[in-house]
C-alpha cells in the first residue's frame, strides 16, 4: 500500500505538484492522467526518489520512504519508462539481472529468474536470453523493459508512459498482458499516461492532475460519470464518454434471455465491441456464447451511464 | 557490379587512368639518383639506366601493370593484388637498382631515391587505397592486410635487399642511435598518451559532474591546443628548468629542462584536450532513457558511471586514443629540436646537415608508425559497435 | 564574455609588442643570463610576424581553393568514381605528420621558404577536403529534393543550396589548416623560412630563454586570435544559413 500525503515539490516559485495525497492500495492499479506538464511524471519520481519532495511525504507498507538511502528504496520498486531505457551494451539476460545482480543474488538464482521472467513475457529463453537490445523489435524491448522492473519481485512497480513507443496494435497486446501480469502477481502498480483511454483500460483508480494538483481520484466509472471539474471532462472528451463507458463493462454483464441470429459474442467482450457489431451488422440483438443475447436497447442505456 | 561504371565512359575507370598517368609519368623521371660520394651533386637514373635490359623488362612490366588499372571490367580483388604487387615492385627495384649501382664493395657511392621512385610508389599507394575503398573488405581481412604489410616491411628490411640504398646506409652507420630513438620516440607518444589518459580521464569525469567547471577547463584546454608546438614545447624548457633548480626535491623526481621531459609534458598537454572532449561528448551522449532506468533500478552514482556510462563511452574514448596517438607521433618529432630524443633528432641533424637521407632515416619510420597506429586504431574503432561492447 | 576581453587585451599587448619591442626589454630582461639582449633585433618582429602571417594565409588560401574544388568535382556526378579514393585518401593523408610533409619537402624544393610553402598548402589540403565532403554529402535530402522539386539546374543547386549550407563545416577545415600551418610554419624556420620560429629557435641555440618566450608568446596569441576570428566567422555562417533555410 503507498500512502501518499500532502506531498509538494516546488522549483523556485513553480509548485509541479502542489499538496498532493492519495492511497494505492497492494494489487491495485492506479493510474495518473493529465496533460503534459500537469506533474505527473513528477509525482511518480517522488514514490521512488528520483526527484526529491519539497515538503509532504511518501509511505510504502508504513514505511516512511525519506527514512531509506535512496539507491537502497529504489531496488525494491520495479520502475519502468517511455523507450524501456534497456542498456544498450548488456545482453537481454543481463538486462533483466540488474536489480538482482545489485541486491548480490547468487548466478544460479538469477538465471533461473531470468528465465521465468522470459517465459512470463512469452519471450522463449533459449532465443532472446544473449540477444542485444538493438535486435529485438519495438514491443519486444518493451516487455523486456518491464521484466526488468519486476525482476527481483518488487511488491511496487513504477511506469512512466511505458507503452509510449508502441504502436496502436502491440500496444493494446502490452496493456492486456501487463493486466494479466499485474493480477497473476498481485502487485501495486502506479502508471503515469497521458491517455485517457488508457487509464480506463487499466487503472482500478484514475488520478486526474492538473497544473501540479489532484483534481479527482476515483474509479473509472465515477471519473466518466461524475467529472469533478470541467477539465476532467474535458481529458474525457465529451464525445468520447459513452464507448468509455462501454468499453469498462463485459457482455456477461447485460445478458438478457432470447435468441438471435448469426455468431455469437464471447461473454467477456465489452460492450463496446457489442455496440459496434450491432451497428455493423444492422442487428437489433446479439447471440452470446452460453446462451441468451444483449440487445442495442440495453446497450444505449449502458451507455448513458446507468448501471445494467 | 562495379560502381565505377556508373556515369563513366563503357570499359574505362577515371581513377584507372589517374593511376596509369602518375605512374607513367614516374617512369619518365628519374628513377634513382647516383652520387659518387655524399656531397657532390647527384645524377638522375631511369630504370633500364640503373638495371639495363633488366630495367626495360621492369619498366614494360610496371606499365602493364597500370595500365591493367584502366579497364572497368577487371574483377575488383584483381586490382587489389595488382597494386600490391605494383607497390612491392616499386620497393624491391629500388632495392635492386641500387645493388646494381652500387660497385661491390664501395661504401662511399650513394644511391637514393628519385622522383621516378615517388611517383610510381604514389601511384600504386593510391591504386591500393581505391581498391580497398571500393571492396570493403571484413575487418578481419583488413587487419590480416596490414599485419602482413607490416612483415613484408620488416622482411625487406631485415634480409638486406634493400641495404645499397643510401638511407639505409645512414641507418647502417647509426644502428644503435636509431633504435634507442626508435625507443625515446615510442615513450614520448605512449608514454604521453598514458598520462593524459590517467589525468584526463578522472577531470573529464569532474566536470561531467560539476558542469560549472565545463567552460573554464575546456577554455584552457583548448588554448593549450591552438598554441603552436614549437612555442609550447621551447617555454617547457626553461619552464622546468627553472622548477628543477628552485622547487626542492623536483629534480630528484626526475623533473628536468632538459633531455625528454619538456617533450613530454608539452605532448601531455597537447592530449588532455581530445580525451577530455571527448570523454564529454560520449558522457553526454549516453541516451537519458539509460542513465534514468540506471537509477530507477537502484544504481548508486558509481555505479551508473562504472556500470553503465564508461562502458557506452568506450568507442568515443578509443577515438580519442586515435586522435592523440597519431597527433603524437608526428609532434614527438618536434622533440628532435629541443634535445628530446626520438626519430625527430635524425630529421633536424639532416637538415643541418643538408643531408636528406638523413632526414628520410628520421622521416619514414614516423609516417609508418603514424600511419600503422592510425589505420590499426580505425579498425579497432570499428570493431567495437557500442552495442555489442559485453559488461 | 571574460574571453573575448581577455582576447581583446592579448590583441592590443601583441600590437605593442611588434611595434615596440624594445619598451618590453624591462619585462623580458629577468629571463636571461650573461647580460645577453632580451629582445630579439637580428630580424624586425614585425616583418617576421608578417612574413609569417603572409606564408599561412597563402599556403591556406591555395589550399582552400584547390580542396573546396575537388571536393566539389567529387561529389558531382562526373567526379563519383572518385569519392570512395578521395575519402581514404583525405583521412589517412592526414595521419602524415605535418613536420615530417616539411621535411620531405626540401629535397624536392631546397631550402628557404619554398618547401614551407609546399608543406603548409599540402597539408592544409587534406583537413578542408575532408570537411568539404562531409558537409557537401551530409546535407539534408529533403533539401536537396525540394531544390530539384523546384526546377534548380544542378549549378543552382550547388551554388544558392548546397555550398551554403555547407558552408560552417568548410569554414572549420579552414580553421583547422590555418591553425595547423601557423604550427608548422613555426618549424619552417628550420629550412630556413623566414618565420617565428626563428626567434624560438635562436633562443633554444643561445639558451636565451628570453627569446624563446616571446617568439612562443607572439605565436601563441596569433593562433589564439585566428581560432577565434575563425570561430565567430563560422557561427555567423551557421547563423546566415540558418537564416536563409
Amino acid at each position: 500500500m503507498i500512502e501518499i500525503e500532502h506531498l509538494t515539490k516546488r522549483y523556485g516559485a513553480l509548485a509541479a505538484v502542489d499538496d498532493v495525497s492519495l492511497t494505492v492500495e497492494r494489487g491495485q492499479i492506479a493510474a495518473l492522467v493529465g496533460t503534459s506538464g500537469s506533474g505527473k511524471t513528477t509525482l511518480l519520481r517522488m514514490i521512488n526518489r528520483l526527484v526529491e519532495p519539497t515538503s509532504g511525504r511518501v509511505r510504502i507498507d508504513g514505511t516512511d520512504t525519506a527514512a531509506l538511502p535512496p539507491h537502497l528504496l529504489r531496488r525494491r520498486i520495479g520502475y519502468a519508462i517511455q523507450g524501456h531505457g534497456l542498456f544498450p551494451h548488456r545482453t537481454v539476460a543481463q538486462n533483466i539481472a540488474t536489480v538482482p545482480r545489485l541486491l548480490g543474488w547468487d548466478r544460479a538464482r538469477i538465471a533461473a529468474r531470468v528465465d521465468e521472467l522470459l517465459e512470463l513475457f512469452q519471450l522463449p529463453p533459449a532465443e532472446f536470453r544473449d540477444r542485444m537490445p538493438h535486435q529485438l523489435s519495438g514491443g519486444q524491448q518493451q516487455r523486456v523493459g518491464v521484466a526488468r522492473a519486476l525482476a527481483a519481485r518488487p511488491d511496487l512497480l513504477l511506469m512512466d508512459e511505458p507503452f509510449g513507443a508502441l504502436d496502436p496494435v502491440i500496444r493494446a497486446q502490452a496493456q492486456t498482458d501487463l493486466r494479466r501480469i499485474q493480477r497473476e502477481l498481485g502487485t501495486t502498480l502506479v502508471i503515469v499516461t497521458h491517455d485517457m483511454a488508457e487509464a480506463i483500460t487499466l487503472g482500478d483508480r484514475i488520478a486526474v492532475m492538473e497544473q501540479g494538483r489532484l483534481l479527482q481520484y476515483a474509479p473509472p466509472r465515477e471519473i466518466l460519470t461524475a467529472p469533478a471539474t470541467p477539465f476532467v471532462a474535458r481529458l474525457i472528451g465529451r464525445d468520447e464518454r459513452p464507448f468509455h463507458l462501454l468499453s469498462l463493462t463485459c457482455v456477461a454483464d447485460l445478458i438478457q434471455p432470447g435468441e438471435a441470429e448469426g455468431p455469437p459474442l464471447a461473454p467477456g467482450a465489452s460492450l463496446r465491441d457489442a455496440l459496434s457489431l450491432c451497428l455493423w451488422t444492422g442487428r437489433a440483438a446479439l447471440p452470446v456464447e452460453g446462451g441468451g443475447v444483449v440487445t442495442l436497447e440495453a446497450l444505449r442505456r449502458a451507455a448513458e451511464g446507468r448501471s445494467p | 557490379m562495379n560502381p565505377a561504371v556508373v556515369g563513366t565512359r563503357p570499359g574505362v575507370s577515371r581513377p584507372g587512368l589517374l593511376f596509369a598517368a602518375l605512374g607513367l609519368a614516374g617512369l619518365a623521371q628519374p628513377f634513382v639518383q647516383f652520387r659518387a660520394n655524399r656531397i657532390v651533386a647527384g645524377e638522375g637514373l631511369s630504370l633500364p639506366d640503373a638495371l639495363g635490359p633488366w630495367g626495360w623488362a621492369v619498366a614494360a612490366a610496371l606499365t602493364g601493370a597500370l595500365a591493367m588499372a584502366i579497364p572497368v571490367r577487371r574483377p575488383a580483388p584483381a586490382g587489389l593484388v595488382l597494386a600490391l604487387a605494383g607497390l612491392l615492385g616499386v620497393i624491391l627495384f629500388a632495392g635492386a637498382a641500387a645493388g646494381a649501382l652500387v660497385p661491390e664493395g664501395d661504401r662511399i657511392a650513394r644511391v637514393s631515391l628519385g622522383a621516378g621512385f615517388w611517383l610510381l610508389l604514389a601511384a600504386f599507394a593510391l591504386a591500393l587505397a581505391d581498391a580497398l575503398s571500393r571492396l570493403a573488405l571484413r575487418p578481419a581481412w583488413r587487419w590480416a592486410l596490414l599485419a602482413g604489410a607490416v612483415v613484408a616491411g620488416a622482411l625487406i628490411l631485415g634480409t638486406g635487399l634493400m641495404d645499397d640504398l643510401s638511407v639505409m646506409r645512414e641507418y647502417a652507420a647509426r644502428r644503435d642511435t636509431f633504435w634507442r630513438e626508435a625507443q625515446r620516440h615510442l615513450m614520448l607518444a605512449f608514454g604521453s598518451l598514458g598520462a593524459a589518459l590517467a589525468v584526463g580521464l578522472p577531470l573529464g569525469i569532474l566536470v561531467h559532474e560539476a558542469p560549472r567547471l565545463r567552460g573554464a577547463v575546456l577554455g584552457v584546454l583548448n588554448v593549450v591546443q591552438t598554441i603552436p608546438s614549437l612555442a609550447l614545447f621551447g617555454i617547457m624548457i626553461p619552464l622546468f628548468g627553472w622548477i628543477a633548480a628552485s622547487v626542492p626535491g623536483a629534480a630528484a623526481a626526475g623533473i628536468a629542462g632538459i633531455g625528454a621531459f619538456p617533450a613530454l609534458v608539452a605532448l601531455f598537454l597537447y592530449s588532455l584536450l581530445p580525451v577530455v572532449s571527448n570523454l564529454l561528448a560520449g558522457l553526454a551522449g549516453v541516451p537519458p532513457g539509460v542513465r534514468e532506468a540506471a537509477a530507477g533500478l537502484g544504481m548508486t552514482r558509481a555505479q551508473t558511471l562504472a556500470q553503465v556510462m564508461i562502458p557506452l563511452t568506450l568507442p568515443v574514448l578509443l577515438a580519442a586514443v586515435r586522435i592523440v596517438l597519431v597527433q603524437n607521433i608526428g609532434l614527438a618529432v618536434i622533440a628532435g629540436l629541443i634535445g628530446g630524443g626520438g626519430f625527430g633528432s635524425f630529421v633536424f641533424q639532416g637538415l643541418n646537415q643538408t643531408a636528406m637521407d638523413l632526414v628520410l632515416l628520421g622521416a619514414l619510420p614516423t609516417i609508418a608508425l603514424a600511419l600503422v597506429s592510425g589505420i590499426a586504431l580505425d579498425l579497432a574503432l570499428e570493431g567495437i559497435d557500442p552495442r555489442k561492447v559485453r559488461a | 564574455m571574460t574571453g573575448r576581453l581577455a582576447l581583446g587585451l592579448a590583441a592590443i599587448l601583441l600590437l605593442a609588442f611588434l611595434l615596440s619591442p624594445e619598451s618590453f626589454a624591462p619585462l623580458l630582461r629577468p629571463l636571461t643570463r650573461n647580460g645577453a639582449p632580451p629582445v630579439y633585433t637580428q630580424t624586425s618582429l614585425l616583418s617576421l610576424t608578417f612574413s609569417h602571417l603572409g606564408m599561412v594565409a597563402g599556403a591556406v588560401l591555395a589550399a582552400s581553393v584547390l580542396a573546396v574544388g575537388f571536393g566539389v568535382l567529387v561529389t558531382r556526378p562526373f567526379g563519383r568514381d572518385f569519392l570512395p579514393l578521395a575519402r581514404t585518401v583525405a583521412s589517412v593523408g592526414q595521419t602524415f605528420p605535418p613536420v615530417a610533409v616539411l621535411a620531405l619537402a626540401v629535397p624536392v624544393m631546397g631550402f628557404g621558404t619554398g618547401p614551407t610553402l609546399l608543406a603548409l598548402f599540402l597539408y592544409g589540403l587534406l583537413p578542408i577536403f575532408e570537411n568539404t565532403l562531409a558537409g557537401l554529402t551530409n546535407l539534408p535530402p529533403q533539401v536537396i529534393e525540394a531544390a530539384r522539386g523546384m526546377g534548380m539546374t544542378p549549378a543552382q543547386r550547388l551554388w544558392r543550396v548546397e555550398l551554403p549550407l555547407a558552408l560552417p563545416v568548410i569554414l572549420s577545415g579552414v580553421r583547422l589548416s590555418a591553425v595547423i600551418a601557423l604550427s608548422t610554419a613555426t618549424i619552417g624556420s628550420t629550412v630556413a623560412a623566414r618565420t617565428l620560429g626563428e626567434v624560438i629557435i635562436a633562443g633554444l641555440l643561445s639558451s636565451n630563454t628570453a627569446f624563446v618566450v616571446q617568439g612562443g608568446i607572439v605565436v601563441g596569441i596569433l593562433a589564439l586570435l585566428i581560432h577565434a576570428g575563425f570561430r565567430w566567422i563560422e557561427g555567423r555562417a551557421a547563423g546566415w544559413t540558418r537564416a536563409r533555410s
